[in-house]
C-alpha cells in the first residue's frame, strides 16, 4: 500500500506541465492532495492588473484533482478527467501563491467524484472552487 | 456611393486588432497559442510542446492545459466578437504608436470542461461559439480538436461578466 502511495506520489511529480508550472505536492494521502503553484509573470491573464490567468488556475485544479483521486484507497492506479467545472470567485492577489486542496469524497467501480479549492494568502476567500468527475482504473 | 475599402486595408486593421487583443496577454504567449482569422471566425491553434504534457505514460495533453486552451479560445472569440463593429467601422484603431489602451477583456465566472478522448501529442485546434451575449453577461461554448475536426477530444460551455466600455 506505501508503495502504491509512493508511486502516486512520483506520477504527479513527473508530470512535465506540472513540473512547468512549479507545482511542489505539499500533500497526497487518503484521497486528499493539496499542491501549491507560485506566482508567475508568464501567467498572467489580465495584463493591467498583473493578475494570473484562470487557464492556470485549471492546470492546478485538475493537476490536484487528479492527485486526490490516485491517492484514494479505492482507486487502483491512475486516472484521467471526465469532466472539471470551475467556478471563479475573485482575482487571485498578483505576487502571491494559488494553493489548492482536493478532496475525492466519492467512488464507484468506475468514477471519482472530487471537490476542490484555490485560495491565496487570505486564505478564507477562496479564489476559485472546483468540481470534477474522474475516472477509476481497476484495483491491482 | 461610397467605394469599398481596398482588401488589404481591412484585413490589415483586422489582423492588428487580432494581435493586439492575442499579443498583450502573457499567459497566451506561455501556452504558445495563436489564432488562425477567416473573416471574423477565429480558430484557436495550440501547437504541442512537450511542457504541456499531463501524463508522460501515454504521453497526453494536460487537462488543464486543455482547459485553459478552450478557456482563452472563448474570451477571445467573445471579446472578438464584441468589438468586431467598432474594428470594423474603424472606431477602434489599435495603432501601438498611438498608444491605444487595449479593451479589457471579458471576466471568467465559470467554465465547465466535457474530457472526450486523451489529448494526443499532436496540435489541437478550437472553435467557440458565442451562445448568448448580453450587456452584462454572455455564454460561450467552445470545441477543441485535433487531427479530425468531427471527432472533439473536448468540449466547453463557460459564462462571462462583460467588461464595462470605456
Amino acid at each position: 500500500m506505501p508503495d502504491k502511495l509512493k508511486l502516486a506520489r512520483q506520477f504527479i511529480e513527473a508530470i512535465p506541465h506540472a513540473q512547468d508550472l512549479s507545482m511542489t505536492l505539499a500533500k497526497m494521502d487518503a484521497g486528499e492532495a493539496v499542491i501549491t503553484m507560485p506566482y508567475d509573470e508568464r501567467l498572467i491573464g489580465d495584463p493591467e492588473t498583473g493578475v494570473i490567468s484562470g487557464g492556470a488556475v485549471s492546470a492546478l485544479m485538475d493537476t490536484c484533482c487528479g492527485a486526490a483521486v490516485m491517492c484514494h484507497p479505492e482507486n487502483g492506479g491512475g486516472t484521467a478527467t471526465i469532466d472539471l467545472r470551475i467556478d471563479y470567485m475573485r482575482a487571485a492577489t498578483p505576487g502571491q501563491p494559488i494553493t489548492t486542496r482536493a478532496v475525492c469524497y466519492h467512488v464507484t467501480r468506475s468514477v471519482a467524484f472530487v471537490r476542490a479549492t484555490a485560495t491565496d494568502d487570505d486564505t478564507d476567500n477562496p479564489v476559485a472552487t472546483a468540481t470534477g468527475a474522474f475516472t477509476v482504473e481497476g484495483k491491482r | 456611393m461610397k467605394r469599398p475599402e481596398p482588401v488589404q486595408i481591412v484585413k490589415q486593421r483586422r489582423d492588428d486588432a487580432l494581435r493586439a487583443l492575442v499579443g498583450g496577454v502573457p499567459y497566451i504567449q506561455y501556452l504558445g497559442m495563436s489564432f488562425d482569422r477567416r473573416g471574423d471566425e477565429l480558430t484557436g491553434v495550440l501547437p504541442f510542446d512537450k511542457k504541456l504534457i499531463g501524463n508522460p505514460l501515454l504521453p497526453a495533453l494536460h487537462g488543464g492545459v486543455t482547459a485553459a486552451f478552450l478557456e482563452v479560445t472563448a474570451v477571445i472569440t467573445l471579446s472578438w466578437s464584441y468589438l468586431w463593429e467598432d474594428i470594423e467601422s474603424g472606431s477602434l484603431d489599435f495603432d501601438p504608436s498611438q498608444g491605444t489602451r487595449l479593451p479589457r477583456l471579458p471576466k471568467t465566472v465559470d467554465f465547465s470542461v466535457d474530457y472526450l478522448r486523451s489529448g494526443l501529442p499532436r496540435d489541437a485546434y478550437a472553435r467557440a461559439r458565442v451562445i448568448r451575449a448580453g450587456r452584462r453577461y454572455a455564454s460561450v461554448h467552445v470545441e477543441g480538436w485535433q487531427d479530425n475536426r468531427d471527432k472533439l477530444f473536448a468540449q466547453a460551455t463557460g459564462h462571462f461578466v462583460m467588461p464595462q466600455r470605456r
